[in-house]
């Protein structure tokens, strides 16, 4: 059973129990969080860049792969993605489609 | 008992224990983080920590009022582009719900907690997150110690004021004058940029002064970033123009007669003299003993770069005594902002700090009013050596300059300002 949105008062002290953030896959948001510095804090982009918000990660995770293995031109992408594991990339892919809605899983 | 039942008992626990301290000691949420230093490590980690949580009451000290950013700011020197372009306020900060002081810290107590700020005001805090920035050494340039002579030497290693100042008397040399600049010996502020702004100065010249000089003397024995390219570059379109002299240890300087003296050269002089000086953390964290091994740049644990010394304390961006294979660039100094915000976020929670940080760097430098030559790498860390390395097969550098670079580097250059400060 999971507990949601369980909140407590304790010495004056509201908290939230930790199961929201438990939820979030915290250190994949911290490896998408390095992409913002190009890509935009939401993945949108000022110009130049293109936008990654609002994809699937599915969507996302395949492009990603695609730039490892140099089936699509990229100027800096395809040195990028071969910093990652393919694991390391689809949580990613999930990281950036939850934080920008991008729909399904 | 699931995971998340027990955590959340954890959390009481704690809380229990909590309640009886003066301090609150558990939980983000009304935790005090005084970050020091608005540039663009210290602005995204203000950032992102009230991004990633709301409930943490994050205070900016920074004494000035409005950032400029180094990188592109050789494209102001050649004067394809103005400082309005790169100058950026911290009202973004304050959206996102960082309160901003623009003061100075002047000293702090990692005992207490507490940072002293130069009008008076003392902030105590539960974690501290320095980003100093750099200071310039020189005490090492005999003939550079008084003010008068540093005016008559700029080193726009800072942008703003000093941008403008070198931009100026560039555009003022005389027809067939020499500029002469200066390279530090490594590690400084962003590696491509010395020889970036050689190329970008020979690139304003070209077109206004086109018989004058620009000598690049440099401490290194070779160029430090994107060599090949820089030296095709020079060995091509900027043939005859750039001088490049390695190993050329700087032994003093004559500011009212514009002459370097080098060990190797001898006397030179220059119609304009630029002299990027060697470099060492931010005085605050050298005059608070953050400083390591040599007495220039901070040790930090790279999973929350919360100092070697000072428990409590975090050091980010150029202050830090780089892993093996890491520049001082404000790509970097951005992502050392995150991974420290994240780990700040954790430690106030009880968490566990993320053990498998992965940054990227990417530097853009211009050779011309359109292209550019990029270099990037990713960073991971390595358990058995504790420190950050670079991740093999994904590093890489332009193979030539291009114009599409150009157009995706200014894009860079607004999109990490958005990320930092919007
Ligand atoms: C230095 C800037 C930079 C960083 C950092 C960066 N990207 Fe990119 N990204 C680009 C550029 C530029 C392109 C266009 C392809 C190219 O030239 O490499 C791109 C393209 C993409 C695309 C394809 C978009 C499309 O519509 O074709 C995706 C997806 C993407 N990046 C995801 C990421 C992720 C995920 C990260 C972090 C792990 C990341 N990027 C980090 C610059 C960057």
């Amino acid at each position: 059973m999971r507990m949601r949105g369980w909140w407590v008062w304790f010495g004056g002290t509201l908290l939230v129990a930790a199961d929201a953030q438990a939820q979030e896959d915290l250190k994949a948001r911290g490896w998408a969080a390095a992409c913002a510095a190009c890509h935009g804090t939401n993945g949108r982009s000022e110009g130049g860049m293109p936008s990654i918000a609002g994809r699937r990660a599915d969507e996302l995770y395949q492009i990603l792969i695609a730039f490892k293995q140099d089936r699509k031109q990229a100027t800096v992408m395809q040195q990028h993605a071969k910093g990652y594991s393919d694991e390391q990339l689809r949580r990613i892919a999930e990281a950036w489609a939850r934080l920008t809605a991008g729909g399904a899983k | 008992m699931n995971a998340s039942r027990r955590r959340a008992l954890q959390a009481l626990a704690s809380a229990g224990l909590a309640s009886l301290l003066p301090l609150r000691a558990s939980g983000a949420a009304g935790a005090r983080v005084v970050v020091v230093g608005g540039g663009f490590a210290g602005a995204t980690a203000a950032k992102y920590l009230r991004l990633w949580d709301p409930g943490v009451s994050v205070t900016l000290v920074e004494a000035n009022r409005e950032f400029v950013s180094c990188p592109v700011s050789n494209r102001v020197i050649a004067g394809t582009m103005s400082l309005r372009d790169i100058t950026r306020n911290y009202d973004g900060l304050t959206a996102h719900g960082v309160r901003v002081t623009h003061d100075t810290a002047t000293d702090i107590d990692p005992v207490k907690r507490v940072v002293k700020l130069g009008r008076g005001e003392s902030l105590g805090y539960d974690r501290l997150i320095l980003a100093p920035g750099i200071d310039f050494l020189y005490d090492r340039l005999p003939g550079l110690e008084s003010a008068a002579a540093r005016a008559q030497v700029p080193h726009a290693w800072k942008a703003g004021d000093q941008t403008m100042d070198l931009r100026k008397r560039i555009f003022a040399l005389r027809p067939g004058g020499v500029f002469a600049m200066h390279v530090p010996k490594a590690p400084y502020r962003c590696p491509p940029g010395p020889y970036e702004r050689a190329t970008m100065v020979a690139f304003a010249l070209q077109r206004a002064n086109p018989r004058a000089k620009v000598l690049v003397f440099d401490a290194n024995p070779d160029v430090v970033a994107k060599r090949d390219q820089f030296r095709a570059v020079w060995e091509s379109r900027y043939k005859g123009m750039i001088e490049y002299l390695p190993s050329a240890e700087l032994a003093a300087v004559d500011a009212a007669a514009q002459t370097l003296k080098l060990e190797a050269y001898g006397a030179v002089k220059a119609d304009v003299l630029n002299i990027i000086p060697p470099q060492a953390a931010g005085p605050l964290a050298r005059r608070s003993g953050l400083v390591g091994a040599g007495g220039r740049w901070c040790e930090v644990d790279f999973l929350s770069y919360e100092s070697k010394v000072a428990p409590g304390v975090h050091v980010i961006g150029d202050a830090v005594g780089a892993a093996p294979g890491m520049p001082k660039s404000g790509h970097m100094a951005n992502q050392h902002g995150k991974v420290c915000a994240a780990a700040v976020l954790a430690l106030l929670n009880g968490q566990p700090v993320n053990d498998e940080p992965i940054i990227i760097n990417t530097c853009y430098s211009f050779v011309g009013e359109r292209e550019v030559i990029h270099v990037t790498s990713v960073h991971r860390y390595d358990r058995e050596k504790k420190t950050m390395v670079t991740v093999p097969g994904a590093s890489g550098v332009s193979p030539q300059p291009n114009a599409e670079e150009g157009y995706l580097a200014l894009a860079w250059a607004f999109n990490i300002l958005n990320d930092t400060f919007g």
